[in-house]
């Protein structure tokens, strides 16, 4: 792999740019791998990089029946934290934004992270105790989190409207410094070329269709490029979960829902932050590029159209331009959406299933870009010592069987 | 916008006097006392979620506030029929001529979608996922 420098960029000019090696191979699919990880999204490739890299497992293939990255990842709107409630959700969004500090380092490629801190908004007397049960909690498991009044949050961001002239008035925040965004598609990129340059097999434009099973083992998978055998399968589809899991017999707690975004036109720097409220529910950032990136919640029904439904754009705008009523004469340069997968608890499942060898790592919803590297992470090491990670067990889908659920509704930033 | 014929108020309404709650046909274990964990979860968080024919229960909330059933296809996002509670589909997954000839909502004609219009084949197939 050549390496990205300062000095790779000004030599690479005197060759006008035409020289640059390709980010990944496009390799045959082999007969046989150790590892197949079904879904190159950036969980997936994630996976697939860890293993490689921190594992030592090297023969690993990840089939993608499109192209790297082209399903969530470079749909959503990009933020980072975790300011989430519970010990267990805790440990796994720190775990990773942990990893996203260093990880432009780590992969040599510049995901963009930026710290530029998250506020989540509270408009009502119960929506400030919320605020502050989550504060306590995340400052107990060691997550710098606080809860900031009026003031101060209008000095974090100017632009937002706190008088009390606002329908839901702003009664304060919680306030996550060490939050932030990072670019959705240099994430996927960077680990795939990570991924790559270990030895992994990349296969786009290759679909699962089922699955080999044999006295209860998986033994590989059938895809429209013929049949890839492994005896351990991760499975990491995101809203196609449910359909993959049927293939195998599974029944998975999921509901597949659209969830959507819109871009506005560009404006000059006037965002310093991300802005999320739950209750008037919708949330805003600016990108690098100018744009607003706009988001609120889910279609209330089951679909996989990637598009969404235009009430819920209303319902978003409102909430937008609730929060800054300047920005209500804004256009809106383009929408689109994605198909989350989500959990009852609002809690992803990374787990062992009744198939030995076949594991699932789904259920993000409408919040697991932010878990990018440390689900790969400890879904990687799950799979390369056939025993779940410590920080993924309690992610287990015996919890919906044993009642150990681990209720993030209040934390997962979009109610849903 | 889904354009929803309602089987109580015997009319088309938009999808905003509406709210969809989730699978329908659930049936609460009959014996509470000796139903095990097991079924207890399957009960309450595993649900069917097809790519294709699905039925949903959904209430007319700003409405008559009845609930009703509807049969929906989760890709195009046709409505095939909707229905009252307590009655039974008459499109299912396995009905021959769903395959073909979707969009036959009972009540009324007409096609009830999101986004793209079912007859356009091209729109509706996915990019990617
Ligand atoms: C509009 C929107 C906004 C969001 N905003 C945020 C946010 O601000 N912060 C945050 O943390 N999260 C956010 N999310 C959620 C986040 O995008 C997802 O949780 C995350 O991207 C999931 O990553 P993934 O790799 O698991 O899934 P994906 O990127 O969807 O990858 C799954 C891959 O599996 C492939 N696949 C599916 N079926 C098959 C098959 N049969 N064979 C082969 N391949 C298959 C798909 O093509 C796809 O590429 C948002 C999501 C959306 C839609
Ligand atoms: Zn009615």
């Amino acid at each position: 792999m050549q390496r990205y420098s300062g000095f790779g960029l000004v030599k690479h000019a005197f060759g006008h740019h035409e020289n640059w090696e390709r980010q990944w191979r496009n390799p045959e699919p082999k007969k046989q791998y150790d590892v197949i990880i079904v879904g190159g999204g950036g969980h997936g490739l994630a996976t697939a990089y860890y293993l490689a890299k921190e594992f030592g497992v090297r023969n690993v293939a990840v089939v993608e029946k499109g192209w790297l990255g082209g399903g969530n990842t470079a749909r959503n709107t990009t933020i980072v934290r975790s300011n989430y409630l519970w010990d267990e959700a805790g440990r796994l969004y720190n775990h990773s934004l942990d990893l996203w500090k260093g990880l432009s380092q780590d992969l040599n490629y510049n995901v963009m992270f930026s710290q530029r801190g998250v506020l989540n908004l509270g408009h009502t007397l119960q929506d400030m105790r919320d605020i502050q049960r989550r504060v306590n909690a995340n400052r107990l498991n060691g997550i710098d989190s606080e809860v900031v009044t009026p003031q101060q949050v209008k000095e974090i961001e100017p632009e937002l409207d706190i008088s009390n002239r606002a329908r839901y008035p702003i009664m304060g925040a919680s306030w996550q410094k060490s939050a932030g965004v990072a670019r959705h598609d240099a994430v996927a990129w960077g680990f795939a070329r990570g991924a790559d340059s270990h030895g992994v097999d990349l296969l786009q434009n290759t679909e699962v269709t089922g699955f080999k099973i044999r006295d209860g083992k998986v033994l590989g998978v059938h895809t429209n490029r013929g049949d890839i055998e492994a005896h351990t399968v991760g499975c990491v589809a995101a809203g196609n979960s449910g359909v993959l899991a049927k293939m195998a017999g599974i029944k998975l707690p999921l509901e597949s829902h659209p969830l959507q975004a819109l871009v506005s036109e560009p404006l000059k720097p006037i965002l310093n932050t991300v802005t999320m409220s739950n209750h008037v529910h919708g949330y805003v950032s600016q990108s690098d590029k100018g744009d607003l990136v706009i988001g609120a919640g889910i279609d209330g029904y089951l679909g996989y159209g990637q598009r969404g439904s235009y009430p819920t754009i209303e319902h978003t705008l409102q909430a937008i331009v609730e929060m800054f009523p300047m920005f209500s004469r804004v256009r809106m340069n383009r929408q689109w959406g994605g198909i989350v997968d989500t959990c009852p608890d609002a809690c992803p499942i990374l787990s062992k299933t009744k198939v030995k060898g076949l594991y699932f790592n789904c259920g993000w919803g409408t919040g697991g870009f932010k878990a990018t590297p440390g689900s790969g992470h400890v879904f990687a090491a799950s799979l390369a010592k056939g025993e779940m990670h410590p920080i993924a067990a309690p992610f287990s889908i015996d919890r919906f069987h044993t009642g150990a659920l681990i209720d993030e509704h209040g934390a997962a930033g979009v109610a849903h | 916008m889904f354009y929803i014929f309602c089987p109580y108020c015997k009319e088309h309404r938009e999808e905003e006097e509406f709210h969809p709650r989730g699978q329908a046909h659930l049936l609460r274990p009959e014996d509470p006392e000796n139903t095990s964990d097991e079924e207890w979860g399957d009960y309450l968080f595993f649900r069917d979620n097809p790519r294709g024919i699905h039925h949903e229960m959904w209430v007319h909330s700003v409405g008559c506030r009845k609930f009703f059933n509807i049969t929906r296809n989760t890709v195009t996002y046709e409505i095939l029929e909707t229905y009252p509670m307590g009655e039974q589909p008459t499109i299912t997954a396995d009905s021959p001529e769903i395959r073909h000839e979707q969009g036959a909502q009972v009540a009324d004609g007409g096609w009830q979608t999101v986004g793209a219009r079912p007859e356009n084949k091209a729109l509706n197939e996915e990019t990617s996922s």
